[in-house]
């Protein structure tokens, strides 16, 4: 039997990434291969469509381009996903954080804002909201529309209390929301000192100097050298002992890159720059 | 079998509810010269913080390590793949983790993890599916056996939950349906 009748080859893969580079402008050759295929063929059972008719719409459908961004680019994300990662920014970090004039964070690959409203919870808990602002990017447009509305529902934010109950913070997540409904809209006083815009971590430089930069559950996504790459845009987009947060099952594997940073938390990935 | 299990370079073990004793002591038996690679999927609670890493460490004599993004697949290992993430296996030798979503509410699931290796490892490996109470696995089973891997599925007379077992049987994905004291007997060779 033919394993292969519903799961497109590597070849086809590569093929498939050549072409949206060529007429689209989207670089998805250094994205891990298991992961792109599974998402590939994900989009390609959704549609009912043979590799031959999705190499087709691609070339054509301008319109369908935009879904298949959306569906190949994972937008899964929590609040306050691996507590234990905000319990030792809340130890570690925070305390450093706040002896800055200004905290500016960027929140990287931010998908519906999760990351950056768990982060605004955060710096609301240490007193430290008035001077701080937190970016929220990603690639892809859908999600940061979402991410603004900061609207999540019901269901949602009851799995978001358990990990928040985990985090050593006062009270529930549901201080922070108003609830109607079956939807959970995040306090205005969250949403003030946030941005969300588009930024493509492999194709956009330097926007902006940050104090602290999360970019969790990003890299799984991308080969060692794109990895490497985007620490070299972290790294030029921190202070000097500026803060990077990856996620707690991603490590920074280039030896250039270990002697740039030093590890604050080894278990949940938390380094810090060293020099400027 | 006895062949195809000596000429596997790679062992997968899956199960949910009911089967980590019984992986944990096929573990436990190995010497640490298997000269395989053992990979292990089972459902874990995100939040619970387990002492599972420790308990392995402790006790196995081969090398054991929770699998992180990136993880060169090295023999005479045991790996076990993180919760809440996908665990992929990319054909240059690497792990990779994927965060989206549950599959049969699972993260992670057994199935992801089965298909990809079946079209990384073909014949070269030989998967055992262990108690569980959804069908998580089935599928993912059924791909490697199609793709010439040894597959085994716990009896569910033996299991504590017998759905994920009953689910690899009823589509056929099952070589071989063996006793629990069946399968530790072929481990042991």
């Amino acid at each position: 039997m033919d394993v292969s009748s519903d799961s497109i080859t590597p070849q086809q893969l590569d093929e498939l990434i050549d072409l949206i580079k060529k007429i689209h402008g989207f670089d998805f050759s250094d994205y891990t291969k298991a992961s792109l295929k599974r998402r590939v063929n994900r989009i390609m059972m959704l549609k009912k469509l043979e590799y031959y008719d999705l190499k087709h719409v691609l070339v054509n459908d301008h319109q369908f381009f935009q879904e298949f961004l959306e569906e190949i680019t994972v937008n899964v994300t929590e609040m306050f996903r691996d507590p234990n990662f905000f319990k030792a920014l809340n130890s570690q970090v925070i305390p450093y954080l706040s002896t800055y004039p200004h905290i500016k964070i960027w929140c990287a690959g931010c998908s519906s804002g999760e990351e950056v409203y768990s982060l605004a919870i955060l710096m609301m808990a240490a007193g430290l909201t008035p001077k701080s602002f937190i970016y929220g990017t990603d690639i892809n447009t859908v999600v940061l529309k979402e991410a603004r509305k900061g609207i999540y529902s019901l269901r949602k934010i009851k799995s978001y209390a358990e990990n928040y109950s985990f985090t050593g913070l006062d009270g529930s997540i549901i201080d922070h929301f108003t609830m109607l409904y079956e939807a959970a809209t995040i306090h205005n006083e969250l949403k003030h000192n946030t941005l969300f815009s588009v930024h493509n971590l492999i194709s956009d430089d330097v926007f902006n100097e940050f104090q602290l930069i999360s970019c969790r559950n990003v890299f799984i996504y991308f080969e060692t050298g794109l990895q490497e790459r985007i620490l070299e845009l972290f790294y030029n987009s921190l202070c000097p002992h500026g803060f990077l947060c990856l996620g707690s099952k991603e490590t920074i594997r280039s030896d250039v890159f270990k002697k740039k940073f030093k590890v604050i938390n080894q278990k949940e990935n938390i380094y810090q720059k060293i020099g400027s | 079998m006895i062949q195809r299990w000596r000429n596997s370079d790679i062992l997968l073990l899956g199960g949910s509810a009911g089967s980590f004793k019984i992986i944990f002591q096929a573990v436990k038996g190995f010497s640490s010269e298997l000269n395989k690679t053992v990979i292990i999927i089972i459902h874990r609670k995100p939040n619970f913080f387990s002492e599972i890493e420790k308990l392995f460490t402790d006790n196995i004599r081969m090398k054991f390590r929770e699998i992180s993004d990136k993880d060169h697949i090295d023999t005479n290992t045991v790996y076990i793949a993180p919760p809440n993430y996908h665990t992929l296996i990319e054909k240059e030798g690497f792990f990779s983790l994927d965060v989206s979503d549950a599959v049969w509410y699972s993260k992670p699931s057994i199935d992801v993890t089965f298909e990809n290796a079946a079209e990384i490892y073909k014949d070269r490996c030989t998967a055992i599916l262990f108690s569980g109470a959804n069908q998580d696995g089935a599928e993912g089973l059924l791909k490697l056996r199609n793709s010439g891997a040894l597959t085994i599925v716990q009896n569910p007379d033996d299991a504590e939950m017998a759905v994920m077992p009953n689910s690899a049987i009823s589509i056929n994905a099952a070589e071989y349906i063996l006793r629990t004291t069946e399968i530790f007997e072929l481990l042991s060779i």
